[in-house]
C-alpha cells in the first residue's frame, strides 16, 4: 500500500459504471431466459384456427370442438330459447357483457353472430373447470327456477344459454366467446381474426 | 502472433465435413437473399419434398423467414393437405419407400449441417448416365445412389468422359475424367448452377432458421462487451494505482 | 453504509457469518501482488460453471430424454423455443470454453509449481473436479442423441469391457441394456443434470476452501506468508477484493467477448465444439466413416489407440489421467516456478506441451501410419515427463530464488 492521494470522485464514477454496465448486461441475458419459457411456436401451432362443421348440428344439440387445448361449444337454440334470454336478464350479473370477453360482432343479448348459433369456451371464469350443459327445465339440484343453461359442477357458477353468469355464484365474468368467423353457412373457423 | 492466429483458424476450419476425397465446388450461400431462398423453396418443395421430408421446417416458418404471404405458401408450396403450421412431411410411408428405392429417403432438414452446402451443391451437379444402375444414372460424390437425378429435366442428363492413368501396380485404369451433357435439359449449364445454388442456399437456412437473426444480433452484442471491457479496464487501472 | 444497512448486516452477522464469510475470502484475503494473466482461468472456470448449469436447467426445461424424441427435441428447442438456439449454443460452447479454461488453469499450475507442497491437495480436488468434468461432458454428449453421440458413448462405454473379469458386466450395467439405447439414455440424462453437478459444485467448494486455508502461489513461486507486517498481513500480499475481483472483471470481458464471437458466429466451431455428423439422428444400425471424441478427450483417446491391445490400451489411457494425481510427489524440484527450475526442466515442459497437443491432434485424425507413429512417439514423451520426473526435476536449477516479489 502507499500513501498517494486516491481520487475517490474517479473511483466512485467508474464503479458506478461498471455496476450499470453489469447489471444492464445480466437484464439483456436474463430476456432469452425468460423468453424461452414463454409458449413455443409448437404451443402456438397448437393454438392455430380450427375448423367446425355445424351443418349436422339439430337444435337444442351442443357439440364439443378442440381448440387451444380447450373445449369450444357450438350450441343450436330454438326460438324460444332465444326468446327466453332476451326476457329473462334481471337476475344476471352482467347481462349487456360489458365486461365479459367475446368479439365485437357478438356484443348482444344471444353474444353470437347467428341468434341460433352461440360458441363459447367451455371453461367457468371462476377457475378453471368445464361446466355441464344442463338443458333441463326445473331438475332437481338446481331448483324450480332453472330454465335451463350451463352448471359449474366445481363451485356452482351458473349460467343461461348465453353463457352469461348469475348473481350471487362464484364466477365473476360470463363465459368467454372466442373469436370466430363464418366460412360458409355451416362451417365455423374458430380462432384467428374475428 | 497474427500468423499464428490465422493459421490456427485455418487448421481449425479444415476439420470440415467427412471428406471422400472427392474435389467440392462451392456453393454461393447468401441468407440475405431473399429472392435466392424463395426460388430454391420453391425448388425444393417441387423435386426433393415428393420422397424427402423436412420435419422440422413449419410452412409458417418459413412464410416468416423468407418474406412470403402464407396465403401464397399455402397456394403455391404445399400440396399435401397440410396445415401452414406443420412441418414439411410427407406422405410416403417408411416402408414403401424402402420398397422402391431400397432406403427410407433421409430427411432432409439439417442435411446441409451434417454434409455442408459445397458438398450437396457438387452432389446435385454430379449425376451421370449409366444404365446398369436402377434409375439409370449413378453419382460421382455418391457412387451406388439410390436416387434417380430428379432435376434431369432442368438440367438434362450428363455422360461420363474417361480417361486412363496409371495405378501404382503399372497397370492401367479407367476413371471418369469429367461430365459432359448428353441431353440438354431445360435449363443452361449456368442456370442450373444458379438454380443449384438457390436451393443449396435455402437447404442452408432449412437447417439453421435461427442463423440470420443470430448473425444480425451478434455485432451488437460484441460491441456491448467492448464497452464493458473498455470500464472494467479503466476501474483496474483506478484501483492498481494503489499496488506498487 | 447507512446506519439502517449496519444494523441489519449486525442483525445479519449474529445469525450467520456473513461479514466474516466475506473477509476471510474476498475482502481479507491476501493474494500474492504478482499474478499475471494465466490466474484468470480460475474465475473463468466458475464463471462457465454458472453458466452451464443456468443454461443446462433452462434447456431441461424443453429436452426429452427419450431415444424416441431425445433429437427432434434439440430441433425443436433450435426452432421453435423463443431463444432457445441461444441458450443451446451457450451450453455446447460452454462445454469446450470449460475444457479450455481448465487445461490452460491446469498449465499454470505446472509451470508455476502451484501443486507442490503445501498445496498437494488443492491439486488432488483440482484432478477429481477435472476427472468429474470429463464424466459430465461425455454424458451430456450422449443427450443429443445424435451419431456421434451415440457411437462415441458405444466406443467409451465398450473401454469399460476391456477390464478383466468384470468388465463386460461393468459395461452392461452403465448401459443399462445390450447396446446404448433408451436406458443408458435415461441414466445418462440423470447423471448429468443432477448426480454429477452437485459433486462438481462441492468439490470446486472444497478447492477454494484448502486454497484460501494454504494460500495463493504466484509466478515467482514465493511464499508471501514468510513475510509479514507488525498486524500479520504478508509485505506481498493485497486483499483479494477489491484489487483481484476488478482485475478478473476484465478478464471476464475478455472471456466474454471471445465466448460471445463464437456463439454468435461460429458455434459449430469448424466441427469442433458441434460435430458434423451430430446432426444425423442416432442411427445403432451404422456408423460414420469416421468417429472422433471431441476435441477435449482426444490426447487420450490417442494414447488409446497407440497401444495396439484392448486392455493395455485403457490402462494406458487411464494411467495418463492417473500420473497427473501423482504429480505432486514426483515433482522432486526444490524452486517451484517454471522461472528458477533451470534448463532441464523447461526442456521437459516444452516436450509435455508438445506431445500433449500432438496427441491431441493425432487423436481427431482417421488411424493412419504416421498418425500410430506419432501417437506412440508423443505417449511415450508424456508418461517420460511424468515417470522420470523424480529424477530431472532437480537437475540445474537456478541458485538465486528472490524472497520477496521484486519492484519492477
Amino acid at each position: 500500500m502507499s500513501d498517494h492521494v486516491v481520487d475517490k470522485r474517479r473511483r466512485l464514477f467508474l464503479t458506478a459504471s461498471a455496476t450499470a454496465v453489469t447489471g444492464v448486461g445480466a437484464a439483456y441475458v436474463a430476456v432469452p431466459f425468460l423468453a424461452s419459457m414463454m409458449p413455443s411456436d409448437r404451443a402456438k401451432a397448437a393454438g392455430a384456427p380450427v375448423e367446425a362443421d355445424i351443418s349436422k348440428l339439430e337444435e337444442g344439440q351442443l357439440i364439443r370442438v378442440e381448440w387451444r387445448g380447450k373445449p369450444v361449444w357450438i350450441l343450436k337454440r330454438s326460438n324460444d330459447v332465444l326468446a327466453q334470454i332476451a326476457a329473462d336478464t334481471e337476475k344476471l350479473r352482467d347481462p349487456d357483457s360489458n365486461e365479459s370477453e367475446q368479439p365485437e360482432s357478438c356484443k348482444n343479448v344471444g353474444r353470437s353472430i347467428n341468434p341460433e348459433v352461440f360458441l363459447a369456451v367451455g371453461i367457468c371464469t371462476h377457475l378453471g373447470c368445464s361446466p355441464t350443459f344442463r338443458p333441463e327445465v326445473a331438475p332437481e339440484d338446481l331448483g324450480p327456477d332453472w330454465k335451463g343453461g350451463f352448471f359449474c359442477p366445481c363451485h356452482g357458477s351458473l349460467f343461461d344459454y348465453s353463457g352469461r353468469v348469475y348473481s350471487g355464484v362464484p364466477a365473476p365474468l360470463n363465459l368467454v366467446v372466442p373469436p370466430h368467423k363464418y366460412l360458409t353457412d355451416t362451417r365455423i373457423l374458430i380462432g384467428g381474426q374475428a | 502472433m497474427r500468423t499464428l492466429i490465422l493459421s490456427i483458424l485455418l487448421l481449425l476450419s479444415s476439420h470440415s465435413y467427412a471428406s471422400s476425397g472427392h474435389e467440392l465446388e462451392s456453393a454461393t450461400i447468401d441468407l440475405s437473399n431473399k429472392a435466392s431462398l424463395q426460388r430454391g423453396a420453391k425448388y425444393f418443395v417441387n423435386y426433393c419434398l415428393s420422397c424427402h421430408s423436412a420435419k422440422q421446417l413449419r410452412y409458417s416458418r418459413m412464410a416468416q423467414d423468407l418474406d412470403i404471404a402464407p396465403e401464397l405458401v399455402e397456394l403455391n408450396l404445399m400440396f399435401t393437405g397440410e396445415k401452414i403450421f406443420d412441418g414439411m412431411t410427407i406422405s410416403m410411408r417408411a416402408k414403401d419407400a424402402e420398397k422402391w428405392f431400397g432406403v427410407n429417403p433421409p430427411d432432409l432438414s439439417l442435411i446441409a449441417r451434417s454434409r455442408g452446402p459445397d458438398w450437396l451443391y457438387t452432389y446435385l451437379k454430379s449425376f451421370y448416365i449409366d444404365e446398369e444402375r436402377p434409375f439409370g444414372v449413378d453419382n460421382t460424390l455418391f457412387p451406388k445412389v439410390g436416387m434417380p437425378h430428379v432435376l434431369a429435366d432442368l438440367q438434362g442428363l450428363q455422360r461420363a468422359v474417361y480417361k486412363d492413368v496409371e495405378t501404382a501396380g503399372g497397370g492401367v485404369k479407367r476413371v471418369i475424367d469429367h461430365l459432359e451433357i448428353a441431353e440438354p435439359g431445360r435449363m443452361t449449364e449456368r442456370e442450373y448452377d444458379k438454380a443449384m445454388d438457390d436451393l443449396v442456399n435455402f437447404m442452408t437456412y432449412m437447417g439453421e432458421p435461427a442463423k440470420m437473426e443470430r448473425q444480425r444480433l451478434g455485432w451488437k452484442v460484441l460491441v456491448f462487451i467492448l464497452l464493458m471491457l473498455g470500464i472494467f479496464y479503466l476501474l483496474k487501472k483506478e484501483y492498481w494505482k494503489d499496488i506498487h | 453504509m447507512s446506519g439502517m444497512l449496519k444494523n441489519a448486516l449486525g442483525w445479519m452477522d449474529d445469525r450467520f457469518p456473513l461479514s466474516k464469510v466475506w473477509n476471510e475470502h474476498l475482502a481479507e484475503y491476501y493474494a500474492p501482488k504478482n499474478f499475471n494473466w494465466m490466474y484468470y482461468f480460475g474465475s473463468l472456470a466458475m464463471l462457465v460453471l454458472v453458466n452451464q448449469i443456468i443454461t443446462g436447467i433452462f434447456l431441461t426445461i424443453h429436452y426429452k430424454p427419450d431415444a424416441k424424441l431425445a433429437f427432434d427435441s434439440v430441433e425443436y428447442i433450435m426452432r421453435d423455443v423463443d431463444w432457445g438456439w441461444l441458450i443451446r449454443y451457450m451450453h455446447s460452447t460452454g462445454a469446450s470454453a470449460f475444457f479450455v479454461v481448465v487445461y490452460l488453469h491446469m498449465f499454470r499450475g505446472l509451470i508455476y509449481g502451484s501443486f507442490k507442497k503445501p498445496r498437494e491437495l488443492v491439486w488432488i480436488f483440482g484432478m477429481i473436479i477435472y476427472v468429474a468434468l470429463m464424466a459430465e461432458a461425455f454424458m451430456g454428449y450422449l443427450l443429443p442423441w445424435g451419431q456421434m453421440s451415440y457411437w462415441g458413448a458405444q466406443v467409451i462405454v465398450s473401454l469399460f469391457g476391456a477390464i478383466p473379469y468384470v468388465g463386460e458386466d461393468l459395461a452392461l450395467w452403465l448401459r443399462g441394456d445390450y447396446v446404448i439405447s433408451d436406458a443408458t439414455l435415461n441414466r445418462f440424462f440423470a447423471f448429468h443434470v443432477i448426480a454429477i453437478p452437485l459433486v462438481l459444485v462441492i468439490l470446486v467448494f472444497m478447492h477454494i476452501v484448502a486454497l484460501h486455508a494454504v494460500g495463493s502461489n504466484n509466478p515467482e513461486g514465493i511464499e508471501i506468508k514468510k513475510h509479514k507486517d507488525a498486524k500479520g498481513i504478508p509485505l506481498d500480499g493485497i486483499p483479494f477484493h477489491p484489487y483481484y475481483s476488478v482485475k478478473d472483471l476484465v478478464g471476464v470481458a475478455v472471456f466474454l467477448f471471445i465466448f460471445a464471437l463464437i456463439i454468435f458466429y461460429m458455434p459449430e466451431m469448424g466441427g469442433y465444439f458441434l460435430e458434423h455428423a451430430n446432426f444425423v439422428p442416432a442411427n445403432p444400425l451404422k456408423t460414420p466413416d469416421h468417429i472422433a471424441p471431441v476435441w477435449y478427450f482426444t490426447p487420450f483417446y490417442a494414447v488409446l489407440r497407440a497401444v495396439p491391445d484392448k486392455f493395455l490400451g485403457v490402462v494406458a489411457m487411464a494411467g495418463a489421467i492417473i500420473v497427473l494425481f501423482l504429480l505432486p510427489w514426483l515433482d522432486r524440484g526444490v524452486n517451484k516456478s517454471i522461472r528458477y527450475r533451470g534448463p532441464v526442466f523447461k526442456a521437459a515442459i516444452v516436450a509435455f506441451v508438445i506431445s500433449f497437443v500432438g496427441l491431441g491432434y493425432f487423436g481427431m485424425q482417421p488411424v493412419s501410419p504416421v498418425g500410430t507413429f506419432f501417437s506412440r512417439l508423443f505417449s511415450i514423451v508424456y508418461f517420460a515427463f511424468f515417470l522420470l520426473m523424480p529424477w530431472y526435476s532437480n537437475l540445474m536449477q537456478d541458485k538465486y530464488v528472490p524472497e520477496r516479489v521484486e519492484e519492477k
